[in-house]
């Protein structure tokens, strides 16, 4: 059975997409397409109207979940993004002057300067979305893909990551991410595909998440709220509700 | 001052020092690699193979360093292309490839009994029998590694962190992975005479571990555990001479004993930092 079927994508210049759906939606494997990790059985890609042909690494900037990230290897946060400039024609083991510079100002961009000579373990989630950021940019690609960049983010951080990531959109990167937080992608993002198997829907948020839309790609019932201008997307629980079976809240206590 | 220069009146210990800082540097270097890339096990598994591949030059009557470093290098790309091509694990496509090799080894000595004892050698290191043309080719092995990493040094890095990332990013992984197992096979063949087969792994991951210990930094592990590499090597020499010992066995116990004081220094040092960083409310 194929992971993905009959998909047809345009992303535009200057875009900033979320692609969300169920795990096991093919989400992981339509970014590894676009990467050119992987080869299609059937269909072509084509970036900036260029076909991708086997074994071709397209002008892409890619940044990793952070779950996908050894810590414990013995890298400082210069030495991470540096890596980002593998296409440069420099053939000394050791950054040159301009390489250094450039790691300089990405880091300066994404407001990580002081930490360049930091071990990556050393570093908070947030901080550690930023050095990969600043890996991606630095080599000036056409088209920024992250996948799902705030995973295991507390709250505030993945909210930081996002307001990040739009500023850069407005800076003139053009991103695809994948997501499994529908409310932040509702809230931030100006253009979400809806993706399971095939694309069941894309366009603005206010268009695409509908409750009809997102029961048909997550294959249950889905809610959608608006409460003060903003859009919260929930699961309808199945069966009873948690709190209808436990009435009384049992209190906690502090020994 | 005569503990030192004694044994070097030998010509066999002038060479088997050449021979052993060589070697030393060399798993040094590549065991930085093998311990980042979590692959410990290929150094015992690959040596084992290649003692398949050095039976049979013998028997075929091939150069030794050619035959059997050609087979270690085919060994080492049949691991790669099966964990690349099918959901077979690194260690699993380990086991088999070098078992079977190793297998073909004890084999053909078993079916030809009359050369038993030469072997003894390739398994558990022997310094008597290194000669001026061992510390050639362990030389040039040297130089050719020491050239692939430093012009490779950013691709080898940028793959050993993240395969996947790196190949979205241009890096040619298939090419550098086979010419790392190259360069691993060639260090292989090059360390046998002095380490023995059943001892080379120990001494590939011992300094890179001992260098991980003591530093977070990419480059210092590299230059530790070269010089780290180095220096245990030396000292397992002189250790070999005076108590009469292979030098195999001594090389591993020094490098042995030097993790277990860089383990302890380790633990010395993460408690003191907690020490110092525990407030009391």
């Amino acid at each position: 059975m194929p992971v993905l079927e009959n998909v047809s994508l345009h992303l535009h210049r200057g875009q900033f997409a979320a692609l969300v759906g169920p795990s096991g939606a093919g989400k992981t494997t339509l970014l590894k397409l676009i990467l050119g990790t992987l080869q299609p059985t059937h269909g072509e890609i084509y970036t900036h109207g260029k076909l991708l042909q086997n074994g071709q690494a397209p002008r892409v900037g890619y940044v990793p979940q952070l779950e996908t990230v050894d810590w414990n290897f013995p890298v400082t946060v210069e030495q991470a993004v540096w890596m980002g400039q593998i296409g440069n024609k420099n053939i000394w083991p050791w950054m040159n002057v301009q390489e250094r510079q450039q790691v300089q100002v990405m880091l300066e961009r994404l407001g990580i300067a002081g930490l360049a000579k930091r071990h990556i373990r050393d570093l908070s989630g947030g901080q550690q979305q930023r050095v990969f950021l600043a890996r991606a940019l630095i080599s000036n690609p056409d088209l920024l893909v992250l996948d799902e960049p705030t995973v295991g983010l507390d709250i505030q951080t993945a909210e930081m990551i996002l307001v990040l990531l739009a500023e850069l959109n407005r800076q003139g990167v053009t991103l695809l991410m994948t997501t499994h937080d529908l409310n932040a992608a509702a809230a931030h993002l100006p253009w979400v595909i809806c993706l399971n198997q095939k694309v069941v829907a894309q366009g603005a948020p206010e268009d695409v998440f509908t409750e009809s839309i997102l029961s048909e790609t997550y294959q249950g019932k889905m809610m959608v709220f608006i409460h003060n201008g903003m859009m919260f997307i929930q699961q309808k629980p199945h069966g009873h509700h948690y709190r209808d079976l436990v009435p009384e809240p049992v209190p906690g206590e502090i020994p | 001052m005569d503990i030192l220069f004694e044994p070097f009146q030998f010509e066999f210990f002038r060479n088997g020092v050449m021979v052993s800082l060589l070697v030393g540097a060399l798993c040094g270097l590549m065991g930085v690699y093998i311990v980042l890339r979590g692959m410990s096990y290929i150094g015992h598994g690959l040596s084992h193979a290649i003692f398949g591949g050095a039976v049979v030059t013998y028997v075929m009557a091939w150069n030794f360093y050619l035959g059997a470093g050609l087979w270690g290098f085919l060994a080492a790309v049949l691991i790669n292309q099966t964990v690349r091509r099918t959901r077979i694990s690194a260690d699993a496509a380990i086991g088999v490839v070098t078992t079977a090799s190793f297998a073909i080894g004890v084999a053909l000595i078993s079916r030809y009994r009359h050369f038993t004892r030469s072997f003894d050698a390739a398994l558990f290191g022997n310094i008597l029998g290194v000669t001026v043309e061992d510390v050639q080719v362990v030389a040039l092995v040297t130089l050719v590694v020491i050239l692939i990493i430093f012009f490779m040094y950013k691709q080898l890095l940028f793959t050993t962190f993240n395969v996947e990332v790196a190949q979205v990013y241009g890096v040619k992984t298939e090419w550098v992975d086979t010419l790392f197992s190259l360069a691993l096979a060639a260090t292989l063949i090059a360390s046998m005479q002095i380490l023995g087969v059943t001892l080379i792994a120990a001494a590939l991951v011992i300094p890179a571990i001992t260098a991980r210990l003591l530093t977070d930094s990419f480059n210092r592990m590299i230059i530790l555990s070269t010089l780290m590499g180095m220096l245990t090597n030396l000292a397992g020499m002189y250790l070999s001479y005076y108590i009469d010992v292979a030098s195999g066995a001594t090389i591993v116990l020094v490098q042995a004993t030097v993790f277990g004081l860089s383990l302890v220094v380790s633990f010395a040092q993460k408690r003191a930092a907690r020490r110092l960083t525990h407030t009391h409310i």
